[in-house]
């Protein structure tokens, strides 16, 4: 049997590498662990997989009670409840994921120091373990959109497209805020504002065009801006999809995906030492 | 064994760690409020600098482990020994990769698995059967391999009833069975073993002991760290010596075991008293020293489960117009006491003991004792009437070794031998 020479040395403070090899090899253990934490969050509720979709739908009600009813607002001539629901669907994902992989390591504590594997099997738990419920959520969106009146239209080939755009997005800076969070505490206190901040920064409960025009640019430098807008776009016909929102989004995303894994890596050696 | 080859090297290793240090505390109003005001920039630099480090290093900075280097041949048990604090579990964390070195490096042939802890992953929520495919991933198997061993792992567990029960429903136990069932069954070219052996019930410790031994017999290498001598005589060739963070000795295990066993406080095989301090049961009797001796009269230091051994007990008698007489008692780690010895002498068995000076020796046979560690209470008293004038617990510390080279009770049978003695027996 041929065996592998593995060497193992003190950083030396240059950038390791990215190791994606490595994480294919332990593709099991990923899978295992997003199965585990699926499994555990809604074994022994009587409602279980229901609870994947009850955020969107009691969000989807409060929201149109306040903003469609009370307040009146916009929905670019969709119904406010589809028009809120398209909105909330693809947030509540970035939200969770994003959350949940900025505590990914300061959450997996004891683990960390028991055991090795790849760092980053982490953050890629925390964002799969998420997508199960938003598969199911995006499951219940289509069967509301056909029975009451969203108007698809054949845009829809590039959803995949904005859901990479998302995932990308709550990976890169959701392992940046990780990184940060392992050696300071502080920002496990500011997850909670900074994601409020971050919801009215995104188009979830207004259309884009209340923001003025000579806004957009910079509010575009939100990629779920693009994201929830492509979204109504393509699901509910409103306007023609936002390229520019999207385009704009994406190259930050893809800029946070970037700073988010250097830095997570750089700083990967030291997590069981002050986790 | 240099002909074999090396399958882990390790090179200058170092590990340093910051400790925490009290800050200097304001004192004034004035300090007080310039506190408020640059605490959080302070506490920045604190979380900043916990995994930074320079070249003008403070009293905050540890070293674990310092400059270690050592090599594992194909097939070789090694044991790494060692006090508290002395760096052994720093040492298999780097190995293992959980930290990283401060500076140094190691390479390893062939895929390494490690198990610091048993369970590590286990997961309340999940059946058994589920947490042994998780556990499994952990620790490194593939799927298709922990399908191979599934029987085997839940037989050895013994849990079969529940496999299909969520964990958090077991004894803990189960948890610990099953957990180390799994781990048992690992299939790394090197395997590195933290003190796991002693988990579960006596006789699960037994049957997982004997594992142990197979995985070492099967030619496998494994490096193992433990408190336990008999442990690490019985499976390791060789061991390694570390103190605060250095090895300082390296060879054959019996060499280290030895070391070990002079270490620190892990055994007292002598105790003088100044005169000052001397136990005393008052006006009647001194206790002036206890050593412990081989046959020919002079103190040992390691005690040979075949070996005869003497307690020698000094001690001075104040008064006249009492019965008094040594006694010792030979108590196990468990504080249970093994037997007890009370003086015989032809003259003072039934009779007032003079005023003055004796030295009295009382004598264990070889063959007697088990294996393990012991304290020697030593007491005066009488037999009639009954009574106990001085009792002092704990003088001495010892530790019973077994060479383990078949010429004992125990033969080479390798797994623990259980009882409170281990006499030699006759049989026919």
């Amino acid at each position: 049997m041929r065996k592998n020479k593995t060497i193992v040395r003190a950083p030396t403070g240059r950038f390791p590498g990215f190791n994606l090899g490595e994480i294919w090899d332990y593709r099991e253990m990923l899978m295992l662990m997003v199965w585990r934490d699926v499994k555990v969050r809604y074994v022994q509720s009587s409602l279980g997989i229901g609870w994947a979709i009850f955020p969107a739908v009691s969000q989807m009600i409060i929201y149109t009670l306040v903003f469609g009813k009370l307040v009146r607002i916009d929905s670019d001539g969709a119904p406010y409840s589809l028009f809120a629901f398209c909105g909330i669907i693809p947030w509540i994902y970035f939200s969770q994921s994003f959350n949940a992989v900025a505590s990914s390591v300061y959450g997996a504590g004891g683990f960390l120091q028991k055991i090795y594997f790849p760092r980053l099997l982490l953050p890629l738990t925390a964002l799969l373990e998420k997508g199960f419920d938003f598969c199911v959520a995006m499951l219940v969106l289509f069967i509301v959109l056909l029975l009451f009146g969203g108007k698809p239209n054949w845009n829809i080939v590039f959803l995949p497209l904005l859901i990479l755009i998302l995932m990308v997005t709550s990976l890169g800076y959701g392992m940046l805020a990780a990184a940060i969070m392992v050696h300071f505490r502080d920002l496990l206190h500011l997850m909670g504002y900074v994601t409020i901040v971050l919801m009215y920064a995104s188009p979830v409960v207004y259309p884009v065009s209340l923001v003025p025009e000579e806004y957009k640019i910079y509010y575009a430098l939100n990629p779920m801006v693009g994201v929830i807008e492509g979204y109504r776009s393509m699901l509910l016909s409103t306007r023609p999809m936002p390229w520019d929102l999207i385009g704009i989004g994406s190259v930050v995303s893809f800029i946070g995906l970037l700073v988010g894994s250097l830095y997570f890596r750089w700083t990967e050696p030291k997590f069981a030492d002050v986790a | 064994m240099n002909s074999r080859e090396v399958v882990l090297k390790v090179d200058a290793l170092s590990k340093r760690y910051r400790i925490g240090v009290r800050d200097s505390r304001a004192e004034t109003p004035v300090e007080v409020l310039k506190e408020i005001i640059t605490r959080p920039y302070k506490r920045f630099k604190d979380l900043r600098d916990l995994s930074n480090f320079t070249d003008n290093e403070d009293e905050s900075v540890i070293w674990a482990l310092r400059d270690v280097s050592f090599e594992v041949y194909e097939g070789e048990v090694l044991g790494i020994m060692g006090a508290n604090g002395a760096g052994k579990s720093t040492l298999l964390k780097i190995l293992s990769r959980i930290v990283a070195p401060t500076s140094g490096e190691f390479w390893h042939k062939g895929s390494l698995a490690s198990l610091l802890e048993v369970g590590t992953g286990f997961n309340g929520e999940l059946t058994g059967r589920e947490n042994i495919y998780l556990n499994g991933a952990i620790l490194g198997m593939r799927k298709s391999q922990i399908d191979k061993v599934l029987d085997e792992i839940i037989e050895f567990s013994g849990v079969e009833r529940f496999i299909d029960t969520p964990v958090k429903r077991y004894s803990s136990g189960m948890t610990v069975r099953l957990a180390f069932s799994v781990a048992a069954h690992l299939d790394p070219d090197i395997l590195v073993l933290d003190e796991v052996l002693s988990v579960g019930d006596a006789q699960f410790s037994q049957r997982s002991m004997r594992k142990m031994e197979n995985v070492a017999q099967d030619g496998r290498t494994v490096i193992f760290v433990s408190h336990s001598t008999t442990a690490v005589s019985r499976l390791c060739h060789r061991a390694l010596f570390l103190s605060n963070g250095e090895i300082t000795a390296e060879g054959p295990v019996e060499r280290i075991t030895g070391l070990y066993l002079g270490d620190t406080e892990h055994t007292k095989m002598a105790m003088v008293w100044d005169e000052s301090v001397a136990p005393r049961a008052e006006g009647l009797v001194k206790l002036l020293s206890v050593r412990m001796i081989d046959e020919n009269g002079e103190g040992i230091e390691r005690v040979d489960i075949r070996q005869k051994i003497g307690l020698e007990i000094s001690f001075e008698v104040l008064r006249e117009g009492k019965i008094v007489l040594a006694e010792f008692q030979v108590v196990n780690e468990q504080s249970q006491t093994i037997f007890t010895s009370i003086e015989r002498h032809p003259e003072w068995s039934n009779k007032n003991r003079d005023k003055g000076l004796y030295c009295v020796s009382g004598w264990i046979p070889g063959n007697y004792l088990s294996e393990g560690r012991f304290s020697i209470s030593i007491a005066f008293s009488s037999t009639s009437p009954r009574d106990t004038y001085l009792r002092e617990d704990e003088v001495l510390w010892f530790q019973v070794v077994d060479p383990m080279d078949g010429e004992s009770v125990r033969y080479d049978y390798g797994a623990p031998v259980p009882g409170f003695v281990r006499p030699r027996l006759e049989w026919k």
